[in-house]
């Protein structure tokens, strides 16, 4: 897997990626699910066994794609989708950072309040 | 997905002792490590400078929202782009900012204070530069934590 920030920092500048507001959506956030075996699927796959039509599908999809979580793949003539695990995982760190700084913020905040 | 982080911690100490400690700016500053300017007013913009070591150059910034006396304590603040030196820039005229609010509650044993960090959405991809930093790990490894993450919650 490419790690080569300034190739992968391009698309995402001129598409501002919002992964939250992506995610924010029960269909969408389905979706992923499904996807999070890792196995690349196609639009009819994940139409199966929902109530979802092939067309919402589409539609979710894009917007799952423009935020940089879903990436299209090309085999022959066949068009599968997959989760881009570097989007998730920056979203996930991100969060983790923020998290572990108020841990430790409020673990000072706690000594505080209880040292008088 | 959960654009939200939560904490909730129970500190023993009655609730006004916690309400000084969160809006006196000086006593704020103490354990938040911040030297600010002034103090928290609700629609004005506080300034300081943190004093995390090695993040000195870096310039703490909140816009003070709500103060109901020992109940509700809230800031909206910009989320930091690039926390190194050599990236740092401290216009953050741009930045998505998040809202930050720490509630009170009187419990037996001192206070209750949930605190929550909301508005993540407005933090485009591009925007985490630090959270690539160090960014080693793989997908397997992160599969758990996101399958746990967005795991609808029951």
């Amino acid at each position: 897997m490419s790690r080569q920030r300034s190739k992968r920092s391009a698309p995402r500048r001129s598409a501002p990626a919002l992964l939250f507001a992506a995610l924010g959506d029960k269909t969408r956030l389905a979706l992923v699910s499904k996807l999070l075996s890792g196995e690349p699927a196609s639009i009819a796959q994940l139409a199966a066994g929902s109530r979802i039509t092939r067309q919402a599908v589409t539609k979710h999809l894009r917007v799952l794609q423009h935020a940089g979580i879903v990436r299209g793949i090309r085999a022959g003539r066949e068009h599968r989708f997959a989760l881009d695990p570097n989007s998730i995982e920056e979203m996930q760190r991100y969060l983790d950072r923020v998290s572990r700084q108020w841990d430790a913020a409020l673990a000072r905040l706690k000594s505080f309040v209880e040292a008088r | 997905m959960e654009n939200k982080i939560e904490k909730r911690i129970e500190l023993n100490a009655p609730v006004d002792r916690v309400w000084r400690a969160l809006t006196d700016y000086r006593e704020f500053g103490e354990w938040f490590r911040v030297a600010l300017e002034g103090p928290f007013i609700p629609g004005k913009v506080s300034r300081g400078r943190i004093l995390h070591p090695g993040y000195e150059h870096v310039v703490w910034e909140a816009l003070i929202e709500k103060m109901e006396p020992e109940r509700l304590f809230s800031f909206s603040w910009p989320q930091i782009r690039h926390h190194d030196k050599e990236r740092y820039s401290p216009d953050y005229s741009q930045a998505p900012r998040t809202l930050v609010e720490f509630r009170l509650e009187k419990t037996a044993t001192g206070t209750l204070l949930v605190l929550t960090e909301s508005g993540f959405d407005k933090v485009p991809a591009d925007w985490r530069g630090d959270a690539l930093r160090g960014n080693d790990g793989g997908w397997t490894q992160q599969m758990k934590n996101i399958e746990n993450y967005v795991a609808p919650k029951k």
